[in-house]
């Protein structure tokens, strides 16, 4: 266990390490990059852009402002180029959403993946599974900027049953917090129940033929037990990792669109606004934070596959 | 025959496919007795495997189409509803199945495994139910039971899974135990290990014990009767005895003439029928083993009905037109019984 730890350490920093190279040189190649001319604006000057060049460090060897980005990144005083805020407490600020939007999303795509996932498995072929597969088709199909803003114009400008967006912090009015949360939870929830009902529906009929549920049907227990012990359990271990990764990225800040649709002011949102900006150290810390959470999360994925399929060994 | 335990009389079960209605099981009738070993052998697909499992209730699928009877002591399991039949299952019938390395859950402990099948029968609460399964695995000669109830499938050889399987299927003390090719997937050592097991129960138990297999060699030692099937219908039932001593359906022939035999010097290769068995969907009319037959004649369009044509043995049946003076002089192929025209492998 501990060797796994210091693994799976050592792999996170490897991916930080590359993944932030990596951006940042794709910084140096995009157009318009040039972060001078973002931060002197329009007006500016060749000489005034010359200035900003210098003093900003971007006249300097490009590795030496690598290792200064990720000094500024680390000691926690990494500034946006185009705002001039701290970086890092935006990303704290948006944060709270971002989670919120991931823990509520997250747990209502896992059960209704796993349910309709079940009902389309049990009843293969018949009318509960063509209903629920043409859903899941529709579901994957819908990106949530659209979905969103149908739920926004539907149930919340025309009905008024759910706010128009914004985000209120759980410890300032849980109720508010709530009703705020449930239309991108379920828009964002969509695609993700979507695609693991179907990746349940396959697993689950893979594992309906297997000998073990056989013998599981010769013991004389109930078709239900047959099917939550032997059966489910052992289809649901290949639907853990999807989430975890799943479940990463949207920490990560990557439900870009469903954060900005409903103005949750998440770090998608942040990140969004900063790719709009060509904003190089939000993006860099963005990235990084997606790195690091897919990285956390696939090692709680593989603990938790150990736990589930004595099988499997942790091994880093 | 002892007590009658199980009777099944004109069996057939059919499966709806793309294909086609495959009659997978076709006028399937035997007896079995308390204390008994029936032996099931046949090739591959002849519907060994869908017989056991019908017994079982096990192929009550939207697809399938079962018709006949089959009755344990008395109790008709066909119809039976199908509470009724969670109770047999694994109650009163329990089954081995052909590969234990896939048919144990490969993430749930042993002892676990055996518990639920004694839960399912018995209220009974957990720790006892584990005191029974250990002592269940104990008695089928797994050795420091205790300690391997706690570990996983995979931790076990498969010889000692079998033990397992044959640990849980005693568990609830079954009076019938239906041993689908126990051995096929074992080496032959462990093989003879996990027969000579199911005979010492039977002989404990004094259940009714059904062997599926497709060697004949295998059932020489622990069978008291064999039924030979051929493409969903029996060719050929009797006593051991009556089978190796007086085999009247070609099928038969050619599956003695593939057995390797300890009594003889062992042949460089090893005759097998030529031949493949025929589609369940469209099967040759008459006689199934026509197309495979070197005595085919006239008459084997016809159906055979399987019946005794011998006056000195009723019980012993047989689906075949040739006389029994033509089989015994057609059987004997180099001296021995076999089937003439056969292949022959390496063995
Ligand atoms: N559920 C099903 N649906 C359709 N066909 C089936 C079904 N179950 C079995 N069959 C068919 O029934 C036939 C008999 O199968 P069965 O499993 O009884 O053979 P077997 O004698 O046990 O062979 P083996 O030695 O390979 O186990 C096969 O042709 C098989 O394809
Ligand atoms: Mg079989």
């Amino acid at each position: 266990m501990r060797r796994f730890v210091v693994r799976r350490l050592a792999a996170a920093v490897g991916v930080l390490f590359v993944i932030s190279v990596l951006t940042f040189l794709i910084f140096q190649t995009i157009p318009n990059g040039d972060p001078a001319l973002r931060i002197g604006g329009r007006l500016a000057t060749a000489q005034e852009i010359a200035q900003i060049r210098h003093e900003w460090g971007f006249d300097r060897p490009i590795y030496v402002q690598y290792f200064r980005t990720m000094e500024k990144i680390f000691n926690g005083t990494v500034v946006s180029y185009t705002q001039g805020v701290n970086v890092l407490d935006q990303i704290r600020h948006g944060l709270p959403a971002t989670l919120s939007l991931a823990v509520g999303a997250g747990f209502i795509w896992l059960m209704l993946g796993i349910l309709f996932g079940v009902i389309t498995a049990i009843k293969a072929g018949r009318f509960a599974d063509r209903a629920l597969t043409v859903l899941a088709f529709i579901g994957v199909s819908s990106p949530p900027f659209f979905l969103g803003a149908l739920v926004i114009y539907y149930l919340g400008y025309k009905a008024g049953v759910v706010p128009l967006g914004g985000y209120v912090p759980l410890g300032q009015d849980p109720a508010q917090w709530f009703s705020h949360l449930i239309a991108p939870w379920l828009v964002l929830s969509v695609l993700f129940i979507g695609i693991y009902s179907r990746v349940l529906r396959s697993t689950l009929l893979d594992t309906l033929g297997e000998d073990y549920v056989r013998t599981a049907r010769a013991k004389g227990i109930s078709e239900r037990r047959v099917l939550a012990r032997h059966v489910l359990r052992n289809s649901l271990i290949p639907i853990i990792s999807l989430w975890g990764l799943d479940f990463a990225q949207i920490i990560g800040g990557g439900a870009i669109l469903t954060e900005s649709v409903f103005s949750l002011h998440g770090v998608g949102q942040f990140a969004a606004e900063s790719i709009g900006r060509l904003d190089l150290p939000p993006i860099l810390v963005v990235t990084m934070l997606t790195a690091f959470a897919v990285v956390l999360l696939s090692a709680v994925v593989d603990i938790l596959y150990a736990v589930l399929d004595p099988r499997i060994r942790l091994s880093g | 025959m002892s007590e009658r335990l199980l009777e099944v009389e004109s069996l057939q079960v059919s499966f709806v496919t793309d294909e086609g209605t495959v009659q997978a099981v076709d006028e399937v009738s035997f007896a079995l007795g308390s204390g008994e070993v029936l032996a099931i052998v046949g090739e591959s697909g002849c519907g060994k495997s869908v017989t056991a499992m019908t017994l079982m209730g096990l192929t009550r699928l939207p697809n399938a189409r079962c018709s006949g009877s089959a009755k344990l002591r008395g109790e008709e399991l066909l119809t039976a509803p199908e509470r009724r039949m969670r109770e047999i299952r694994g109650g009163e019938i329990a089954m081995i199945f052909q590969d234990p390395m896939s048919a144990l859950n490969p993430v749930q402990r042993v002892g676990d495994q055996i518990v639920e099948q004694i839960r399912a029968h018995e209220e009974i609460a957990k720790g006892p139910a584990l005191a029974r399964a250990i002592a269940a695995m104990d008695r089928v000669g797994i050795p420091r039971a205790a300690e391997r109830a706690r570990a996983f499938p995979h931790e076990f050889s498969g010889g000692m899974r079998q033990r397992v399987m044959i640990a849980m299927a005693l568990s609830s003390s079954p009076s019938l135990l239906i041993a689908d090719e126990p051995t096929t997937a074992l080496d032959v050592t462990i093989q003879a290990q996990i027969l000579h097991e199911i005979g010492r129960l039977r002989a404990e138990t004094n259940a009714g014990v059904i062997l599926v297999t497709h060697d004949l060699g295998v059932v020489a030692d622990i069978a008291d009767r064999i039924v030979v099937m051929y493409a969903g219908r029996i060719v050929e039932q009797g006593s051991l005895d009556e089978l190796f001593y007086d085999p009247q359906h070609p099928y038969t022939w050619g599956l003695l003439g593939s057995i390797a035999r300890v009594d003889r010097e062992r042949p460089p290769r090893l005759p097998t029928i030529a031949g493949q068995p025929p589609s369940l969907v469209s099967p040759p009319r008459g006689c199934h083993f026509r197309p495979r037959c070197p005595h085919e004649f006239a008459r084997c369009t016809e159906v055979p009905p399987l019946e005794s044509r011998l006056a000195e043995a009723p019980e012993h049946r047989d689906r075949c037109w040739l006389s029994p003076q033509e089989k015994r002089a057609k059987r004997v192929v180099d001296g021995q019984i076999g089937l003439a025209g056969g292949t022959t492998v390496v063995a």
